[in-house]
Order: C-alpha cells, then structure tokens, then sequence
C-alpha cells in the first residue's frame, strides 16, 4: 500500500469522478468527493513525510522500468505541491455544497463534483508525473475540465470567458507538445531524469534553443504570466465562486511548478540561466506584471475581478523569485506559492460568502457589509494584509525572503520596487475596507445575516493558517528550502 | 534539402494557417476550426518523426530489417483524442454563446458585454433578490 501512494495520488480522484454519476444525489455526492479529496490530502502528507525522510521515491507504473515506461516521481518540489493542491481542494470542497446551491442549476450539481474531480486529478497528475508527455495529458484533462467548470458561471460571461480561456489553453498546451516533441527528436526519450541527462549532450543546437522556446512560451499562458495573462481575470470573476476559489490558489501554482521543473531539472540551469537570457526576460515581465496587474486592480468595481488582477500581480511576485536563480530567491518563490494558495483561497472563499448572501460582489454592495457579515468581512481583511505583506501574515514571509533574496544579489532598485508594488496592494484593498467599514448601508439594500457556517469553518481554518505559518515558519520554509536546495544539486 | 524537409515545410505552413485563423478570424466556429489545424499540423509532425523511408511497422520476424518508431504514433492517438474532446467543448461551448449573445461574432459579443454591463450586474441583483423572497 505505501509504496503505491504516488500512483494512487492521482487514481483515487481519477476513480472517484465517474462514480460521482452512479452515485446522483447531490449530497451524497458532495460528501463522496469531499472523503476522496480528503484521502488524496492524507496520501500527500503521507508522501511528503516519507519524501523528506527518505529521499526521491520513484514509482515504476506498470512495472515497465523507467527510461521506457512512465514514472513516477516524487520528490521535494512536487511532494510540497501535492500538498498545496489537495488541502486547499479538501477544505474549498466544504464549502462547495452551499455555494453551489445559488449558482449552479441543480440538475448539473452531480456534473459538477465530476469536472471538480476531473479538474484535482490532472493538477495532482501534472505534478506527480516523470514524464514529459504524460506532463501534457494532464495538463489537458485539467484545463478541458476547468474550461467546462468556468463555463458553469451565472453570468453569460462567464461562457464568454471559458471560450476565450480554450483558445488560449490549447494553445498553450499545444505549444508544450511541439516542445516536448522537438526534445524526443533529439533524446529519443520522454522521462524527464532521463531528458536531463541527454539535453546538454545536444544542447547548442537550434531544435533544442526551439524546444526550449515553445515549453516556456506554452507555460507561461498557463500561468498567465504578463503578457499572457488576458485570459485570466474574466475567467476567474465569472467563473462560480467556488471554482474560482479552488483555481485561484492551485491551477496558477502548477504552471509555475512546470516552469521550475522544466527549467531546473530537465534543461538545467545552466541551459536555462545562461545560454539563454531568461533572467533579465522574466525579471522584466515580472515586475511589470506585478505594476501593471496591481494598478488595474485598483479600477475595479467587481470585487473578484479585482482579486483576479490581483493575483496576476501575485505570479509576477513568484516570477521575480524564480528569475534569481539563486537558492534563496527560489524559496521565496515556492513559499509564495504556499502562502498565495493560502490566502487567495481564503479571500475567494469569503467572496463566494457574499455572493451566497448578495448575489453579487459589485463594490456598491459592499456598504456596510463589516457590520452585517462580521466574520466574512474580517477575512478579506486579514487576507487582504495578508496580500499586501503585513508582519504575522504568511505574506510577510514570503515578501521577506524575497528581499533577502534581492538583496544578497545586490539589486536595490528591485528591491524598491517590489515595496512599491506592495503599497500599490494596500490601496486596493484599502479600496474594500473603507466601502465595507466606513460607509453606511444604502437605503435601498436589505440587510443581510452573516455567511452560514458551511462557509466560515473553511475560510476561518485558511485564516489561521495564514497567521500560523506567518508566525511559526519552520515547517513551510524547512521544505521549500531544501526543495529548492535538491533542484540546485545543494545536499542541504 | 527543400524536398528532404517536406513534412517539415507542411508542418510550419499548416502551423501558421491554423494560429492566423485563431488570432484573425472574429467567427467563433473559424476560429475553432483554426485551432483543429493548429493541433493536427502538430500530429504531422510527431508522425513524420518516427517515419523512416520503407521502414515496416515493428513486427519481429527475419523478413524486416528496417522499423518505423510506433511510439509517438502511439502519443499523438493520444493527442488527437485530447484534440477532438477540445474541439467538440468549443463547439460546445459557441452553442451555449450562441443561445446566451444571439451572435458568434467576436465585435458583436464583446460590444455587447461592454455596453451593459451595470444593468447586467442589476438584473442578476433582483433575480437573486425575488429568489430569496420567493424563498422566503
């Protein structure tokens, strides 16, 4: 049993999505997804234990050996991701249940759970996974999933958005496979040890320079970064909240692991950083990513699209980190991936809350809203600091390591600058306090009562889990380092 | 050296022609129909890499000295199946757009977004308001 866990990582939810449809009845089915979820997070804890004490597990599917078969391959970076993506699965599909209730119709509710699952699977495979083609068959079960998850939104946007998220996600992932198919060409194998070892046999080639182009291109659509990111905000505002909850906080973070995981272990630093001039590239986008995001955040008057264009800023924070190439810088990224998965999920979860109590998340309705939904609105908040990089939030952590990073590279402006992308967050969630805190109830508004507890257990746990690992560090920044130790080759 | 990479040359001209319909095309259906040719130009390309000239598929026998490689054959039964689950979502997805916008074009359905948006955002406030009443 324990040496299958990397397998049945991914099986479990893989099994589960189509028995949701024998199962039909919605409640049931909800607590059938939320005990598979919660089994998928038990084998990622149970995976990241073992991994850190003992190494590099590697799982023969099928028993055909590896450069042949496809492995399976665990180690640090992806055992820390699987953790990510099933905890915040489990706790986002507590609330699903209620939230569902008001904006998805309820003859598709069984459906629904199917594409959740669908969706959790192909996150959990791409990270899971040694091989490179399997890399894009998950991708794709994922995305063709989160297409359909979106399209689900009330708002007739929201088809709008999925249709535009297609185009541009095939196109992607599509991309991903050219590349994937030029490396074959000049290794003749797809597992990524293996890839790793043959790539700098061949690697001043042109088809390598192409591969290598087409991979980074086709993942930075997926994690939209700056300027691939127009797919992003509409999807996530229109999108049902839950879904929006759940995507926010992972399906950016497994683009973001396919960039480290191609550019670290199978290319190489040295290919990656300096053949090639991916630093000063991804330096620049990112932090005009995180000033041009921020700043359009701050015009929005629907407040999940301004948390969308939030977390454009929030990848470009991420992208800064990973651009070092240095130990340190790579924590920092990988610890925001943590933190911004904590927080995020937090603030769309307590979204979804007032879309359950309003209707709608327009600024306008907000007046008041601090006294009517107390606790709701205390977790934007704290969330909201959070966001900003307030001392004792796990944004503070991660902003920390981040200038610790810059600044043992020497790079002061850029320092400066991400302080300065950081004020451009306290005004926009300033924005949210002041309307929610200060201003009385319209006329016209019927009060409302606070979010039922369905949905304040879940947001309330995020919560203290944002102040916990904003004050006691040890366990999130002990694995993203040694994580990021293990991709540089550091024994730590 | 031209004729040497046919494939090749088919390979980046289909490329080309399917990407220029997605980015050029408003028509919601031509540009799905640009991203079918995007992904089979990419097929073409996995298959004409395993291809060898008179070489016979892998069959273990003296007769055959020469084999074509089955497996990226085998990866792009994979991608194609992967290709047409995404075109048939599209298209999926045009039908729903045509029954929500009454239109496929990409001018007329973002005009339309733009125009209305705050009595949209109204609309959607008092359904949700006569629900809870209703419920009430």
């Amino acid at each position: 049993m324990i040496a299958h866990l990397p397998v049945l990582q991914v099986i479990v939810p893989l099994m589960a999505a189509p028995i949701c449809l024998l199962l039909k009845r919605a409640q049931l089915v909800w607590l059938f997804s939320l005990i598979t979820s919660g089994l998928a997070f038990l084998i990622s804890i149970l995976l990241l234990q073992q991994v850190m004490a003992t190494g590099v597990i590697s799982y023969e599917l099928g028993g055909w050996q590896a450069p042949w078969g496809i492995e399976y391959r665990i180690d640090k970076l992806n055992a820390f991701l699987l953790l990510i993506i099933s905890a915040i699965s489990t706790i986002v599909l507590f609330a699903a249940q209620t939230s569902i209730e008001k904006e998805i119709p309820k003859s598709k509710h069984t459906l629904f759970y199917v594409l959740y699952l669908l969706s959790l699977t192909g996150m959990l495979g791409i990270v899971a996974t040694g091989d490179a083609f399997n890399v894009f068959v998950f991708l794709e079960i994922s995305s063709l999933s989160a297409y359909a998850l979106i399209a689900l939104g009330k708002d007739r946007r929201a088809l709008w958005a999925a249709y535009q998220y297609l185009i541009m996600g095939t196109i992607g992932a599509t991309f991903i496979l050219i590349g994937i198919g030029l490396m074959y060409q000049m290794t003749g194998t797809l597992n990524m040890v293996d890839l790793s070892q043959r790539l700098p046999e061949v690697a001043q080639t042109r088809t390598v320079f192409a591969a290598f182009g087409f991979v980074i291109v086709g993942v930075c659509l997926k994690l939209a970064l700056f300027p691939l990111h127009l797919w992003l905000p509409n999807s996530y505002a229109y999108a049902p909240s839950i879904v929006t909850a759940f995507f926010a906080a992972t399906a950016t973070k497994v683009a973001v692991y396919l960039l480290i995981r191609f550019t670290f272990s199978v290319f190489g630093v040295s290919f990656s950083f300096t053949t090639i001039p991916l630093q000063t590239l991804f330096m620049a986008l990112g932090l005009v990513g995180i000033f041009v995001a921020s700043t359009a955040a701050i015009y929005q008057k629907n407040i999940k699209l301004l948390f969308a264009y939030s977390s454009i800023a929030q990848i470009g924070y991420m992208i800064v980190g990973f651009s070092m190439a240095t130990v340190t810088g790579l924590t920092a990224t990988l610890l925001h991936m943590f933190n911004h998965a904590l927080m995020k999920s937090a603030i769309f979860l307590a979204l979804a809350a007032i879309v359950y109590r309003l209707g709608n998340v327009q600024l306008s309705s907000f007046h008041g809203l601090g006294r009517q939904m107390p606790l709701t609105m205390a977790a934007i908040v704290i969330g909201g600091l959070s966001l900003i990089g307030v001392p004792l939030t796990v944004g503070f952590v991660s902003k920390w390591y981040l200038l610790m990073a810059i600044i043992e590279q020497g790079w002061w402006p850029v320092a400066v600058l991400i302080l300065l992308g950081s004020l451009l967050a306290v005004i926009y969630v300033w924005r949210i306090v002041e309307v929610a805190y200060f201003k009385e109830p319209l006329a016209n508004q019927t009060p409302v009562k606070e979010a039922p507890l369905f949905f304040l257990i879940p947001i309330w746990i995020l919560i203290i889990a944002n102040i916990y690992f904003g004050i006691d560090t040890r366990l999130s920044v002990q694995v993203a380092q040694s994580a990021a130790m293990t991709l540089f080759g550091v024994t730590p | 050296m031209l004729m040497g990479l046919f494939n090749n040359w088919i390979v980046v001209v289909l490329m080309m022609i399917g990407l220029y319909i997605v980015i050029a095309h408003g028509n919601l259906i031509k540009k799905i129909v640009g991203l079918a040719i995007f992904q089979t130009s990419v097929f073409i390309f996995y298959i004409s890499l395993a291809k060898i000239d008179g070489g016979t598929a892998p069959i273990l026998s003296d007769n055959y000295t020469l084999y074509s490689n089955p497996l990226p054959h085998v990866l792009i039964l994979t991608a194609i199946v992967v290709g047409i689950a995404t075109t048939a979502l599209g298209l999926a997805l045009v039908v729903r757009i045509k029954e929500a916008y009454d239109s496929i074009e990409e001018e007329d359905i973002q005009r339309q977004d733009n125009l209305p948006q705050d009595n949209q955002v109204q609309d959607s406030q008092l359904l949700t308001k006569n629900e809870t009443e209703n419920k009430a």
